[in-house]
């Protein structure tokens, strides 16, 4: 064991991976070395740490200076200032928006010290890929308390008293579903239990951080779980467009079987238990628990009725416990700490925390654990660090594609299962995507519904038909083209499909369209009846002038129009061919004097 | 590495707890190492591998050591500051391995102030 003075931790998320932060950690070790530094230093990679759009992120402990946007030129001088010479390089440390002053300290940044971490209580402290960095932080305790003094009734018991609720979507009460699938008769008492971790949602990162930061928690909440069922075999459903946490799944589950963690013999108990990874393709469908088993069995990814559920009827035809990474990663604690310790946090009737990601117009991107009943309004401004440019918020949307928009009127609303579905969106997963004054909500559902009938199944009418005819009839209004009936024919879709969808996917498909209809109607009629997008997106309803008052004639706008539909000479007053012009708002964009006009 | 039982985890994840300790940040004590291009001429990087050594040898955990800049008398390096949890910082001066090996043992470990080669007490704080 070598004694080391200093760790900097270099964070391997998806996000800071993919600025280049794997580069970074081999530049740092290089620079160790010729500073001799390397018997002094370790340097680990760490899971997501969830400030995401400051990566790539490095934080030296026991210092707890957190570094942001460090470029692979910045390495010599932190090896040389920080780390040799004790002086930490404030140029590279985090600003707050609006503020001068950088925070040297992670737990000063309010982004940090806003949280509470359960499912994420490991981010950005241990080496996902070595298990026994894991176990050091409390790791397979709870399961080992599990299998030797509990019995299955009483770990059901003790979820049941949590008051655990499913962190997948539905908000099914965790406990409870359990208990159905250990009760549900099987011929040859053969069981299953499932991790879902096949996330689809736009915006929406908080499994895949939790996997990739952890993935031994969500590992023993199945271990757990299975006992308490009765379960031998355990699948993890991950898609493939998680490479990392395929990779990190598939590393944890060999370093758990090589330790007896996962085998014929768990912990030396005699209980039997295994997990396989299987590899989705990344189908939206696929998250929805029938398509989900039966992509797990080979068959194609589409769902059925529920008119037997699966944790009575599920994977090949046996009763199957299938719950979402997060929920999954939560279990280990509850057991830990006890049912009320888990109870006391949050609101209610949504107990404990829950990870968000802050997506779009939001000056802190990234994933966040808070108690549920946060009010909206402090996590979008006090961790989420407000709307970039001093832009004004206009509505969050919950849920993904299921949920809904939250306008800024409800912005105090508390964060918990009944108060989103009640306000006509969801908690789905946890995936928040911020919109501003320039965000056309028209535009947004379209969007929305433009990713619903890509990823619908085909399998049901009313889903493969009825999201089609929405978007059309969506494209037409941000067109220019919307009929007085639209509105009304939209809403009358919405509620068919509502009704008669097969799965939950396509019945809850409608949502965008619903809650974007209910507080944002206005701009619905001035698409449809004065043909004006009031944000300024729908290009066919916008159009570009130069006001006379404020041109000079520097001839921006001209040099960076793609059509030359400007014309103007120098210091002279320019104009816009409307013929000629395509709408691109280049121009708007290179006038450095607000001279060019959007309508 | 063989298969585990629930007391086995116990033993594996003390082995690593220390290096996870580290970076959780707390500790009971801080030992500054002044490494400021004075420190390191003076042999300031000798002093940090002979503390860090004893550190390994004594196998604890909760002891913090970092370095930081010219502490402003160079003329006395290698400088170490020492702060245990709620007592005010000492300095020590004209360190060498061996003394460092001293303070560490008598001081940190201890608590016992190195009187011999201390240059004051309650100086300002280094963070």
């Amino acid at each position: 064991m070598v004694a080391y003075r200093t760790h900097v931790l270099v964070c391997a998320g998806t996000g800071c991976v993919s600025n280049h932060s794997l580069e970074l950690r081999a530049l740092l070790d290089q620079e160790l070395r010729r500073r001799k530094l390397e018997k002094e230093i370790a340097v680990v990679t760490t899971g997501c740490n969830g400030f995401c759009g400051q990566g790539p992120i490095l934080v030296v402990q026991p210092d707890g200076v957190f570094y942001q946007r460090v470029h692979k030129n910045d390495v010599p001088e932190l090896v040389e200032e920080h780390l040799l010479k004790g002086r930490p390089v404030r140029r590279l440390m985090y600003v707050p928006p609006e503020e001068k002053e950088p925070v040297p300290l992670m737990k000063d940044i309010g982004f940090f010290g806003d949280q509470m971490l359960v499912a994420l209580r490991n981010r950005g402290l241990i080496d996902p890929e070595k298990i026994e960095e894991s176990i050091a932080r409390g790791g397979y305790r709870a399961a080992a308390k599990v299998l030797t003094t509990m019995t299955p009734r009483q770990v059901i018991a003790e979820i049941k008293a949590s008051g655990l609720r499913g962190r997948g979507g539905g908000g099914f009460p965790t406990g409870i579903k359990w208990e159905t699938c250990a009760h549900a008769y099987s011929e040859d008492n053969v069981r299953y239990v499932i991790c879902n971790a096949d996330e689809g949602d736009p915006g929406a990162f908080m499994d895949r951080s939790i996997i990739e930061g952890d993935p031994h928690a969500v590992m023993e909440g199945m271990i757990i779980g299975a006992y308490a069922v009765g379960a031998h075999q355990g699948y993890i459903y991950v898609r493939m467009e998680y490479p990392l946490a395929v990779q990190r799944f598939y590393k944890a589950v060999a370093q758990a079987r090589e330790y007896g963690l996962l085998g014929d013999d768990v912990l030396g108990t005699g209980f039997a238990f295994d997990i396989a990874v299987r590899r989705g393709a990344g189908a939206f469908v696929c998250g929805e628990s029938t398509a989900l088993m039966a992509s797990v069995e080979g068959r194609v990814g589409e769902p059925r009725a529920k008119y037997i559920h699966t944790v009575e009827s599920g994977l090949n035809g046996k009763p199957s416990l299938l719950n979402n990474v997060e929920t999954w990663a939560n279990v280990p604690q509850i057991i830990l700490k006890g049912a009320p310790w888990f109870a006391s946090l949050g609101t209610e009737k949504s107990k404990g925390t829950k990870v968000f990601s802050l997506a779009g117009r939001i000056n802190n991107t990234g994933l966040v654990e808070v108690p549920m009943g946060i009010p909206l309004r402090r996590l979008i401004y006090d961790i989420g660090g407000g709307i970039p440019q001093g832009k004004r918020f206009k509505a969050v949307q919950t849920g993904g594609p299921s949920g809904g928009f939250i306008p800024e009127s409800l912005l105090d609303l508390p964060v918990d299962f009944d108060r989103l579905y009640e306000a006509g969106s969801m908690m789905g997963s946890g995936g928040m995507v911020i919109m501003d004054e320039t965000s056309c909500m028209v535009d947004v559902a379209r969007y929305f519904m433009e990713f619903l009938v890509n990823e619908s199944c085909g399998k049901c009418t009313p889903c493969r038909e009825g999201t089609k005819a929405m978007l059309d009839i969506l494209a037409r209004i941000c067109d220019g083209r919307g009929q007085p009936s639209d509105i009304d024919t939209l809403e009358e879709l919405a509620l068919a499909i509502a009704d008669a969808a097969l799965c939950a996917l396509g019945g809850t498909a409608p949502n965008p369209v619903l809650s974007s209809l209910r507080y944002f109607r206005d701009e619905y009629e001035a698409h449809i009846a004065d043909r004006r997008c009031p944000a300024g997106v729908c290009r066919a309803l916008i159009t570009y002038a130069i006001a006379p008052d404020k041109c000079n004639g520097c001839g921006a706008c001209a040099r960076h129009c793609p059509t030359e539909a400007i014309l103007g000479q120098v210091k002279q007053l320019h104009t816009i061919v409307a013929e000629k012009c395509i709408k691109c708002g280049a121009c708007h964009d290179a006038c450095k004097f607000d001279a060019v006009i959007r309508q | 590495m063989g298969k585990l039982t629930p007391e086995d985890l116990e033993r594996v994840g003390e082995q690593v707890r220390r290096e996870i300790s580290l970076r959780e940040g707390a500790g009971r004590a801080c030992v500054t190492v002044h490494m400021g291009t004075c420190g390191i001429a003076a042999g300031a990087r000798k002093v940090m591998a002979a503390l860090l050594d004893e550190l390994e040898q004594a196998g604890v955990d909760d002891v913090r050591v970092t370095t930081s800049a010219c502490a402003g008398l160079c003329s006395r390096e290698p400088m170490v500051t020492v702060e245990l949890l709620g007592a005010a910082p000492v300095k020590y001066v004209d360190m060498n391995e061996q003394r460092i090996r001293e303070v560490f043992r008598e001081h940190v470990l201890g608590g016992h102030i190195v009187k011999r080669y201390a240059l004051a007490v309650g100086s300002e704080r280094m963070q």
